[in-house]
């Protein structure tokens, strides 16, 4: 008996997605390491910069086109929807975020 | 904030993110491939509760963060509940490490409302006789329910499996099992051998036919499940040619206390001779993780003998693991033998030579030459007049 293969995962992740923090996951600034840390079971991912920014807006309400749109406002930059999406792509690749 | 010569040295060690409780010594189970000490029942009495809570905030503000509740069975001390709601308040992820017996709803219901994060649960094989067998109790239906549990609770379920000669033949039906239980993850751990495990080491040694034919059926069965269940098979180290980066170098991220406050800088630590441990009942975490003996001496590299001392790949494995150096050669600076390098590598090699004789190869249940040592209080004792003889 074989378990059909799953769909891949972020066939229908685009601006309209809403992500939200992976099950098992918990997202945690932490002081002493200066950045914000996934947490898991028995497990840490430290994230660098970015990833952290996008993550921390990840609240499974907010869609990836306002997510973007509140890192560009933040960090004055223009043209980061490709960059946010493929980040979204690889996390929920990872399990790191799952769309609702 | 006024400068801390103790803290703020240049090259300073980075905080102790992993906390390891081990909350106590007592356990209902007795598996003979415990890495607990064989002497532990010459252990201090454990500390109160007022010392863990006390504990868990100064290395919190340290920067610790994933917090580990192991024994012995931790769920034998009626305070769980509130080390673990204290742990969350201070923003620890809590793994709960245990055999699941004591776990009845009442308390996993208490335990989720604490904030308990996370929960690994033990199982010693796939069928009830050699779970029962291996552990010494009549466990297995008991632990099936708190599986049950576990799911219910909406936990993701992490079963673990100590792999070893006289179970790991079984990784088909043990994995089956799992997946049948509903396990998330299963980590197939193959037995480190230290504490009881060490002393039993000739019975639990499987042989490289064995180790090989266990890792060929679990990427079977990896592929056959897909990411419904994911599976961690972790390779003995007697079977490889580098050490692990064991603890990635004592004193880099990792803190155990034992039950009676012991700190050390991996479980097994405190059977290394020469080394003072601190106590959190006379000091600080704080003074323990950056200023104490027993978790400077085995820190950076200048503590390393040949081959280790000039091997580029000393910055990747750390020189493998301080206690497994010190039990098979005697010297705890020495490489870890695993390593194919080190002059006592043939101490390895011979221990795995030796479980790959045929005459050794289908041991009855603990009917060898020589009995398998359940870890008991008991068992401890005697053990330990034993050793003092000597």
């Amino acid at each position: 008996m074989s378990v059909p293969p799953d769909a891949a995962p972020h066939a229908a992740i685009d601006a309209a997605s809403r992500p939200a923090i992976g099950r098992g996951f918990r997202l945690q600034w932490e002081a002493a390491q200066n950045a914000f840390v996934l947490l898991y079971p028995e497990g840490m991912i430290k994230l660098n910069g970015s990833a952290g920014e996008i993550m921390k807006r990840c609240d499974g309400a907010t869609r990836i086109a306002d997510i973007t749109a509140d890192l560009e406002r933040a960090f004055a930059a223009s043209g980061l929807s490709g960059d946010v999406i493929r980040f979204v792509i690889m996390a929920v690749e990872k399990k790191w975020l799952q769309i609702r | 904030m006024a400068a801390n010569p103790l803290t703020d040295a240049p090259g300073k060690p980075g905080p102790p993110l992993w906390l390891l409780l081990e909350l106590t010594y007592r356990c209902p189970l007795h598996c003979a491939f415990c890495y607990n000490p064989t002497d532990f029942a010459r252990s201090e009495a454990e500390l109160g509760t007022d010392d863990w809570l006390r504990v868990l905030r100064e290395a919190r503000a340290l920067g610790a963060v994933q917090l580990g509740l192991s024994g012995g069975e931790p769920l034998t001390r009626d305070d769980l509940e509130m080390i673990v709601a204290e742990a969350h308040r201070l923003g620890f992820y809590t793994n709960l490490i245990t055999s699941g017996v004591g776990l009845n709803e009442k308390r996993l219901h208490a335990l989720k409302k604490a904030g308990l994060d996370h929960i690994q649960l033990s199982f010693q094989d796939s069928s009830r006789q050699m779970n029962d067998f291996l552990s010494s109790t009549r466990t297995f239906e008991l632990k099936s329910a708190v599986a049950a549990l576990i799911k219910q609770y909406d936990y993701p379920m992490v079963l673990n499996v100590v792999l070893h000669r006289l179970n790991i033949d079984h990784v088909e039906e043990i994995l089956e099992m799992a997946l049948k239980l509903g396990a998330d993850y299963v980590e197939l751990a193959n037995t480190q051998y230290y504490g009881w495990a060490w002393h039993n080491r000739e019975q639990l040694l499987p042989s490289r036919e064995q180790v090989e034919r266990a890792e060929r059926t679990m990427r079977r069965f990896r592929e056959r499940v897909g990411r419904q269940m994911q599976i961690y098979f972790v390779v003995p180290d007697y079977f490889e040619r580098r050490p692990k980066p064991c603890m990635n170098g004592l004193g880099s991220i990792f803190l155990t206390l034992t039950p009676d406050g012991t700190a050390l800088p991996c479980h097994a630590a405190r059977m290394l001779p020469g080394l003072e441990f601190p106590n959190v009942k006379s000091a600080s975490i704080e003074q323990i993780w950056y200023g104490s003996e027993g978790f400077n001496r085995f820190r950076g590299d200048s503590w390393m003998k040949e081959p280790c001392r000039s091997c580029p790949e000393k910055a990747r494995d750390f020189g493998g693991c301080r206690c497994q150096a010190y039990l098979l050669t005697g010297d705890a600076a020495n490489a870890d033998p695993v390593c194919d390098l080190s002059p006592h590598h043939h101490l390895v090699t011979e221990a795995v030579a030796r479980a790959d004789r045929p005459a050794a190869a289908a041991p009855a249940l603990g009917a060898g030459e020589k009995p398998l040592v359940f870890r008991s209080e008991r068992n401890s004792s005697t053990l330990f007049l034993k050793r003092d003889d000597n």
